[in-house]
């Protein structure tokens, strides 16, 4: 008697949770196991094909055991250019921080200029449709040669990459601002400031956003060519000098950190846009 | 003559697109009296909207002028406040922040900011929307956002209020029970109300005057029906009257006879003046 009302509480318990443990088991067999399934087998393959000692690539595995100091100990600083992984993230994210953040402020700003008059769409969109075809780099000499300086020559390059595809989507964001929206802020009478605070940007948010996080990412594509170029601590030189000194084991796990830190900063920028842009999307 | 609340006078209007006029209204005049319920009625095309959007000040009329309350038209403002056809609620605001962008910049002086509050609860209580403060546009069914639409007209206490076939997009029953609404709501405030409408028995159940629209280009008003019928109005009462049924008839045979034959004049006169079809079949 009592042991078969215990078992029926078991069986209970059992199917209570037994739900949400196959849901949990579901989402892991669909959404985390074919990367990494995926994964092994790629480092699998890469192994095999560079297992052998005459092989110009080092293995996975070789990888691993060459860099173990960087992977355990990021944030070491010798002095010089010799610092931790981790500084020299750090230390390219924050040039990328400065040049995007101006892009994205200039960016907007040149957007709705555009979006708004016929007169300056005219004018500047001829313009901006040639020089973003210019490759980042081919900044670099001309920016290096104006600042005089690395630093600024950077930043520069990131800002001039960034800001295009955050200018176009912008003013399409601004010209495709429905017309009753216009009339429902002409009838209250709003003047410009609330105008642009209450009702364009919201009403563009979403456009403004896909340009941002093109942008980032094209700042973040940059950055390490730029750095290579100019020196001095960062992700991009730190690939340069272990290439300068063979070591190919840096530049394998250097470019994992860089493909990393990319796929955060699209996702950081991509969260913010869906934050801010929540109910913006239209019934 | 006497001066008339709102007094539209030899209104003309033309449109020039890439070459090709196009003359919409023509010799516009109609007087409208304080508390009056007027509804325009014509076919799709002809140039409901366009005049709605002139008396609001939205479309600056060719010729003629809007004269209100002895000041003349030549701005949109919230003293001529608009329900749209299609609702057009900001769809990042809530329902309580679509009344109240209106409300606290109608009345950013003249009330205090427990007044404002007070005044847009009261405003969408009126239109039976308390129970959805803070839902956003996406959130509530058609019928409520055009109610949140009439809240946020009437919040600005405008001298007219302007609606654009503001029940053309809902279906049957919402429809009619919106009607009842704001046949109750302008028993209770007297507005002025200007309606534009398709739909003849709703045209006939609202107004106190409705206004025929011939067919464009350069539509007239065709005539003026006064409807002479006791106020509260029942639509189930008013189905079996007499009066109200002749009224409709009325505006039936303008709307399928009388305007039938402007059409054949109208191409009558195409061909007598074969230049004017010339150059319509060169656009
Ligand atoms: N901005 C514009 N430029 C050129 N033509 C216009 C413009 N606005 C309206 N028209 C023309 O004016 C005419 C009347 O348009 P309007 O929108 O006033 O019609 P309507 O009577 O409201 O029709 P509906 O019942 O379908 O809403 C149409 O033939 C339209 O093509
Ligand atoms: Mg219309």
């Amino acid at each position: 008697m009592n042991t078969s009302t215990r078992s029926d509480t078991l069986a209970k318990t059992m199917f209570s949770i037994g739900p949400s443990l196959l849901c949990l088991r579901d989402t892991l067999v669909q959404k985390v196991l074919p990367p990494v399934v995926i994964l092994a087998l790629l480092m699998g393959i890469w192994e095999i094909l560079c297992s052998s000692p005459t092989a110009s690539l080092p293995a996975p595995s070789q990888v691993i055991s060459d860099t173990w100091e960087l992977i355990i100990n990021p944030f070491y600083d010798y002095g010089g250019n010799d610092k931790g992984m981790g500084w020299q993230i750090l230390a390219s994210l924050e040039r990328v921080a400065y040049g995007y953040l101006l892009a994205v402020v200039a960016g907007i700003s040149l957007g709705v200029l555009v979006g708004q008059s016929t007169w300056a769409l005219r004018g500047l969109d001829p313009v901006f449709q040639v020089l973003r075809t210019v490759p980042p780099l081919a900044w670099l000499p001309i920016s290096l040669a104006g600042f005089q300086d690395s630093t600024p020559s950077a930043i520069f390059v990131i800002f001039i990459t960034a800001i295009w595809p955050i200018i176009i989507n912008t003013s399409v964001g601004v010209r495709n601002i429905p017309e009753d929206y216009r009339n429902v802020a002409r009838v209250i009478r709003l003047n410009g400031y609330e105008y642009f605070t209450r009702i364009m940007l919201p009403a563009a948010a979403p456009y403004i956003f896909s340009g941002l996080r093109i942008g980032v990412g094209l700042s973040w594509l940059a950055i390490v060519a730029a750095e290579m170029l100019i020196g001095g601590v960062g992700i991009g030189f730190f690939i340069w000098d272990a290439w300068n000194a063979s070591m190919l084991s840096d530049i394998v796990l250097a470019l994992v950190y860089v493909g990393i830190v990319g796929f955060f900063l699209d996702r950081i920028v991509a969260f913010i846009g869906n934050l801010v842009t929540r109910g913006t999307t239209q019934s | 003559m006497a001066a008339h609340y709102l007094s539209v006078e030899q209104v003309e209007m033309t449109f020039e697109t890439k070459g090709a006029t196009t003359n919409v209204l023509k010799e516009i005049s109609l007087g409208v009296e304080r508390g009056e319920y007027i509804s325009i009625i014509g076919h799709s095309g002809c140039g409901k909207s366009t005049l709605l959007n002139i008396i609001a000040g939205l479309t600056e009329s060719t010729s003629g002028a809007v004269i209100l309350d002895g000041k003349e038209v030549n701005a949109p403002g919230p003293d001529r406040s608009v329900v749209f056809q299609n609702h057009s609620l900001l769809p990042w605001l809530t329902v309580y922040e679509n009344v109240s962008l209106a409300v606290n910049k109608t009345f950013a002086r003249s009330k205090s900011k427990t007044e404002r509050h007070e005044w847009i609860l009261k405003n969408l209580e009126m239109v039976g929307m308390s129970h959805a403060l803070n839902k956003r546009p996406a959130e509530i069914s058609g019928g409520m956002k055009q109610r949140v639409g009439i809240a946020r007209a009437l919040s600005m206490e405008p001298k007219v209020l302007l609606l654009d076939e503001p029940f053309g997009a809902l279906d049957a029953l919402t429809r009619a029970h919106l009607q009842e609404e704001v046949m109750r709501i302008q028993d209770e405030l007297g507005n002025t109300v200007i309606m534009i409408t398709h739909d003849v028995d709703e045209a006939v159940l609202l107004s106190d005057r409705i206004v025929m629209l011939t067919n464009g280009p350069s539509a007239r008003i065709g005539e003026v029906l006064n409807i002479d019928l006791p106020r509260p109005r029942n639509r189930i009462a008013l189905a079996d009257d007499a009066k109200y049924n002749h009224y409709r008839q009325e505006v039936l045979r303008f709307l399928y006879e009388k305007q039938r034959k402007v059409e054949s004049l109208a191409e009558h006169r195409e061909k007598a003046a074969p230049i004017s079809s010339a150059k319509k079949a060169h656009a």
